[in-house]
């Protein structure tokens, strides 16, 4: 079942169209990573899932209906840009931020309590904002975005600004929250975090999808039937639908990338080259997910012009 | 609570708890009063030390007259100037010589010094001699009790203005005071619109810079924010006007309780000069003092009152709000100043037609003025206390409503887009894009 569905959207701006007939389906209590370029629309649908614009066409279903505008209480939001009130002691401005969301004063208190305890940063409750280094700050953010425990979370570049170690502490945090089983909606330019959260993808390009799906499933549509293999003595028998693609030598172990035909199975190969040689490794090469960007969002971009 | 009410809430508490506002509120009205009294406190110290005048009279008659004040000391002398001179008396701070009958020969008094004889001096001096020498001339008239006669002729005019109020009932009126009553007034209009106002624009502008904003759409509708907005920093305002009102009040009276003994007005000729503002039997013999407090009276406080906080929200929603559009469109301050610059520009000229208006009330300069709602709310408060028919200021108050919803209507479709878009500062032809969408 899809938590969240956007039909078809379209959104105009002055001079440019910001989303040109965009369709994304969101599975429930998944990560859905939402990818693309700088500009590509990707905020403007945020935008749109948000409530805060209207798309010119198109609709947003939420929970299998028609989105209403008290959905938002089931949103939690992580712009990319983040900021806060400089001049606001954190706790009071958390508890004001949540009661815009709509909790009561004793229960946004209560609940804020023990996240500031879960994260370390009890001590900070009563000074300004302006006081906390830039990781506190983002910490105070992620809990204001997910302190009223929303079915539905959406994350804008969520480990820009993160040191290692505090990016860590989010990752897990995002994946506990799945398994509590929120929806997730993850946009970053990240790739490596993307093989490593989600499961579905959209990939966004010049205000079009150009390419969504799951996340394993994507990646074996664009695998290239390369592998590379380790082989204790030089290949001598080579099958008929295999072509070397380059071989060296380095302490009497040769590394070989070959290239096969679709149509055999990598068991086929596998027994095949086993017969004469001695296999040390043999890894099929699955494209990351950044080379798959690269490759998509460049050849969508050499289509159109 | 209601989300608008939070917004209210938080904006309010916010600014009424800073410091700087506190110190403001309390201080305002302190400086007010120290303004007034200070001055007249410092006036009625007297110099501690006392200085000794010498006097060297060659007529003998004018010697005994000078009596010794405060701090001056008058002492006949037989010594002549030139011994003086010689020889410096420090002890001595000047020396009055007079060598001459006075009315026949005005020229024979000098006053010497090694020092600028201040004015005080001179004055003791100068009524001391005249009221001696006038004596002195009456008596070559001889006419008897001339003098008397003279007392008894002398008049001071002014003419009484009296307003016919609706039941024919009279009271003294006084364009003095309605001016000064409406200038007050408007001056306050001016100020609040003008500083809160731009409170409301820089506070859009730093929670665009803050990027708050983006946080805040996604939970409220941007119109709430900017409402909310508004009307906390408007009950700011208003709670600032209020107190320093009461302060200002309750600090004159406890001013003028310690001076009412040493200015010579005492309550009772107040009192009194209240009732006979109402009979006006009396007004002829009134007090300075009393007058000023029955024409006060007739001035009209609380419908004035009334207007002042109808035609302050009037004026303050609408500018605020197109504070508020001008603050969404830009990125950060310093990009204000080419759309502020109309306003403040509107704003001063509505001041000045205020300041012409209190010289002629109702014409047409004023009247058109105080229906235009982009200057109604300073204007009227000028004419409202010389007295304007109820239905000039319902029709005024009526634009100036209808006006700032408007106002509100079209600076919240700018406000909505403009909080989203950042980058590049917007023209005026682009905001006026943005109101068509969606």
């Amino acid at each position: 079942m899809y938590f969240l569905e956007a039909k078809d959207v379209v959104k105009q701006f002055a001079n440019h169209r910001a989303l040109n007939h965009v369709s994304i389906r969101v599975p429930e209590g998944k990560i859905f990573g939402l990818l693309g370029p700088n500009g590509a629309g990707k905020t403007t649908l945020i935008r749109i899932i948000n409530r805060i614009t209207a798309p010119d066409s198109g609709v947003v279903y939420f929970n299998g209906r028609e989105s209403r505008p008290e959905d938002i209480y089931q949103i939690g939001y992580l712009p990319e840009e983040r900021g806060l009130y400089k001049k606001m002691k954190v706790g009071e401005q958390a508890i004001y931020l949540a009661q815009l969301k709509g909790l009561s004063y004793m229960v946004a208190r209560e609940r804020l309590m023990r996240w500031f305890d879960k994260f370390d940063i009890m001590p900070w409750w009563n000074k300004k904002l302006e006081e906390l280094s830039k990781g506190m700050q983002q910490k105070v953010q992620f809990i204001i975005t997910v302190i009223h425990e929303p079915a539905l979370l959406i994350f804008d570049e969520p480990f820009s600004g993160f040191d290692p170690i505090n990016a860590e502490i989010l990752k897990k945090e995002i994946l506990e929250l799945k398994q509590a089983g929120h929806t997730i909606i993850f946009s970053t330019h990240n790739m490596a975090s993307v093989e490593e959260i989600c499961d579905e993808i959209a990939l966004i390009n010049r205000s079009e999808v150009v390419l969504s799906g799951n996340v394993s499933e994507v990646r074996e549509r664009f695998k290239t039937n390369n592998y590379t293999l380790h082989l204790r003595n030089s290949l001598t028998d080579m099958p008929a639908y295999c072509h070397i693609l380059s071989e060296k030598e380095r302490d009497g172990i040769h590394e070989i990338r070959l290239h096969k035909e679709e149509t055999f199975t990598n068991s086929a190969l596998i027994s095949d080259l086993a017969k004469q040689n001695e296999i040390l490794s043999f890894v099929e090469e699955i494209p990351s997910m950044n080379d798959i960007f690269i490759k998509v969002v460049s050849d969508s971009n050499s289509q159109q012009s | 609570m209601s989300k608008i009410g939070l917004i209210i809430k938080r904006e309010y508490l916010h600014r009424v708890s800073k410091k700087s506002f506190i110190i403001l509120t309390l201080l305002m009205p302190l400086m007010m009063v120290a303004l007034v009294f200070v001055p007249l406190w410092l006036s009625s110290i007297k110099g501690s030390d006392v200085r000794q005048i010498a006097i060297i009279d060659t007529t003998g008659k004018y010697a005994p007259l000078f009596e010794d004040v405060d701090n001056y000391r008058f002492i006949q002398s037989d010594k002549s100037l030139e011994e003086y001179r010689n020889s410096p008396d420090k002890e001595l701070y000047a020396i009055l010589q007079i060598t001459d009958d006075l009315l026949t020969n005005p020229r024979a008094a000098t006053l010497y010094s090694e020092k600028q004889v201040p004015n005080e001096l001179s004055r003791i001096v100068n009524q001391t001699i005249r009221a001696q020498i006038e004596d002195d001339k009456l008596a070559t008239f001889n006419i008897p009790n001339l003098k008397e006669i003279i007392q008894e002729s002398k008049v001071s005019f002014n003419v009484q203005t009296i307003k016919w109020g609706e039941d024919g009932k009279e009271q003294i009126s006084s364009a003095a005071v309605a001016s000064v009553v409406g200038i007050i007034f408007t001056m306050i209009v001016y100020m609040f619109v003008l500083m809160y106002g731009a409170m409301v624009m820089s506070s859009v502008v730093e929670e665009k810079t803050n990027r708050i904003v983006e946080l805040m759409v996604s939970s409220v509708r941007p119109f709430d924010l900017m409402m909310g907005k508004i009307i906390g920093i408007g009950f700011v305002g208003l709670t600032q006007i209020l107190m320093w009102g009461i302060l200002s009040v309750a600090l004159f009276t406890i001013g003028g309780f310690f001076y009412a003994g040493s200015l010579g007005t005492d309550m009772a000729t107040l009192q009194q000069g209240m009732q006979a503002a109402q009979g006006m039997g009396a007004a002829a013999e009134m007090q300075p003092g009393a007058e000023l407090f029955a024409m006060l009276s007739t001035i009209n406080f609380r419908e004035i009152g009334l207007f002042f906080v109808i035609f302050f929200i009037g004026g303050y929603m609408m500018y605020a709000s197109i504070f508020a559009a001008i603050g969404s469109s830009v990125d950060n301050a310093d990009d204000t100043s080419q759309f502020m610059a109309p306003i403040t520009i509107l704003l001063v000229f509505a001041l000045y037609a205020g300041i012409y208006s209190m010289e002629n009330p109702d014409g047409p300069l004023a009247f058109w003025c105080s229906m235009i709602p982009f200057t109604s709310p300073i204007v009227m408060m000028v004419r409202i206390p010389f007295g304007i028919p109820l239905w000039e200021k319902l029709l005024s108050v009526v634009l100036l409503y209808g006006s700032f919803i408007g106002a509100i209507w079209l600076s919240a479709k700018i406000y909505r887009v403009g909080i989203l878009m950042y980058g590049k500062k917007p023209s005026f032809k682009e905001m006026i894009k943005w109101l068509k969408f969606k």
